[in-house]
């Protein structure tokens, strides 16, 4: 390992969430997946107005109550207690997927399992012989949000790459992925393929390309 | 109990309202355990949780299919162990198709063509069509025999409002569903639910039993 790789330090899950959020401009309507993306919220600061859906029914979703604001009707797609933000309303699950799979959302953050340089992601099932497969509305927002960022580290625990040149999992949507923010570098989904925006401090491109499957550009 | 349960078929198609517990008509899920009716398939969110209600349906063996977008939960052993064990059949499918396809069957729409699940294992053996420069496949209208709902309020019409993120499936099962039953934690006069918040009109619905149930708990 090369003396500028040893200096580097990976973003935590906070700065992750952190880096993402600065690029979701005002105005956007914007559904957060399961897991680190929805820590994205937490992150875009309070005097951008920007609108969080959730997929059973909430626009202008809110961020968790105090203990003792909990209200029990008003949970979000994780299930867990959310807000309803001033000027937020609810809408049933028909609805609420036409604002998916009708186009209307700006933005939706995923985590995945494994994205490829085309823009395949896949995010819901780990082999073809899941014991009981759980897809929820993954597929929906993966092919009707008129973007698509994923959140994600940037290997598997054990190192294995997950910016790959054809995903091995089985896929959610092909060719959806815009942007991919890792633990270690910002990377655009292009027609060249991976195209790396930013890069940890101190962590080397050649370093970055050592873990990564897929074809590493710079770009332009 | 019994009277609004009655006249539900073996073999049915029992759509159920609901999003984790939120909106679950729960005391009509215990109607449906008590009233006998098997062999059935059930199209809901989520394949129960612990041992109560739908997973009490299911442990009992008397469904044969469900129909879904995420079977996992906090505590999913009655669902795992039945599907490990080839005792009941799942039909996975993407949570807006799941809306989508009821919403259909509500509104005399056949089938319908969406771009969710192309290139994936949920679009093998359908039909594909290519409209505008995009792929697409055909869905079909996901129609119940028997749809079961929870309301907030409801009047002898069956107008009904929801409250916050219990509206969920609700009001597509009740329009999907050639039985809806609704089980509701208030029920009004006529005229006292304002015309303008009714969210499903009575003409969905066929009979109304007043539970007022509390708060949901238990994802």
């Amino acid at each position: 390992m090369s003396a500028t790789t040893a200096a580097f330090k990976p973003f935590t899950r906070q700065q992750m969430a952190q880096r993402a959020a600065a690029d979701i401009p005002e105005g956007w309507y914007v559904n957060l997946g399961i897991g680190i993306p929805t820590l994205v919220a937490d992150y875009v600061p309070m005097d951008r107005e920007v609108i969080f859906h959730s997929e059973n029914g909430i626009l202008g979703m809110g961020p968790a109550p105090e203990p003792d604001k909990i209200e029990p009707w008003l949970i979000n797609a994780g299930k867990q207690y959310v807000t309803l933000r001033t000027g937020g309303s609810y809408c049933h699950h028909a609805d609420s997927f036409a604002i998916i799979r009708g186009g209307h959302l700006d933005l939706c953050v995923l985590g995945a399992f494994q994205v490829a340089d085309n823009g395949d992601i896949a995010n819901w099932a780990t082999s073809d012989t899941d014991s009981a497969p759980a897809v929820g509305g993954a597929m929906d927002l993966a092919a009707g949000a008129r973007r698509l960022w994923v959140l994600m580290e940037h290997t598997a625990k054990d190192g294995t790459p997950k910016l790959v040149t054809r995903c091995t999992y089985p896929l959610t949507a092909p060719g959806a992925v815009k942007r991919i923010y890792t633990n270690l570098a910002t990377i655009d989904v292009t027609e060249r393929g991976f195209a790396v925006l930013d890069i940890v401090p101190g962590l080397s491109l050649d370093d970055l390309q050592a873990r990564t499957e897929a074809k590493l550009h710079l770009p332009g | 109990m019994a009277d609004t349960m009655s006249g539900i078929k073996d073999g049915s198609v029992v759509l159920l309202g609901g999003f984790g517990a939120v909106g679950q008509p729960n005391a009509l899920i215990e109607g449906l355990i008590e009233q006998g009716a098997k062999d059935l398939t059930v199209a809901a969110n989520n394949a129960g949780v612990g041992h109560g209600g739908l997973a009490r349906l299911m442990e009992l063996g008397r469904v044969r299919k469900i129909i879904c977008s995420f079977p996992r939960s906090s505590d999913p052993v009655v669902f795992e162990t039945l599907y490990r064990a080839g005792r009941i059949e799942l039909e996975i499918v993407p949570q807006g198709t799941l809306a989508e396809r009821m919403r259909a069957a509500g509104a005399g729409v056949p089938a319908f063509f969406t771009a969710t699940g192309v290139g994936t294992k949920m679009a093998v053996g359908k039909e594909h069509r290519d409209i505008g420069g995009r792929s697409y496949i055909l869905e079909h209208a996901l129609k119940g025999d028997v749809g079961l709902v929870e309301a907030w309020e409801a009047d002898r019409w069956g107008n009904l409002t929801f409250k916050q993120a219990g509206r969920n499936f609700n009001p597509v099962v009740a329009m999907a569903s050639d039985l809806t039953l609704v089980q509701a934690q208030h029920v009004r006069e006529l005229g006292e639910i304002d015309p303008d918040h009714v969210v499903t009109p009575g003409i969905f619905v066929n009979r109304v039993l007043h539970v007022p149930y509390g708060d949901p708990s238990g994802f």
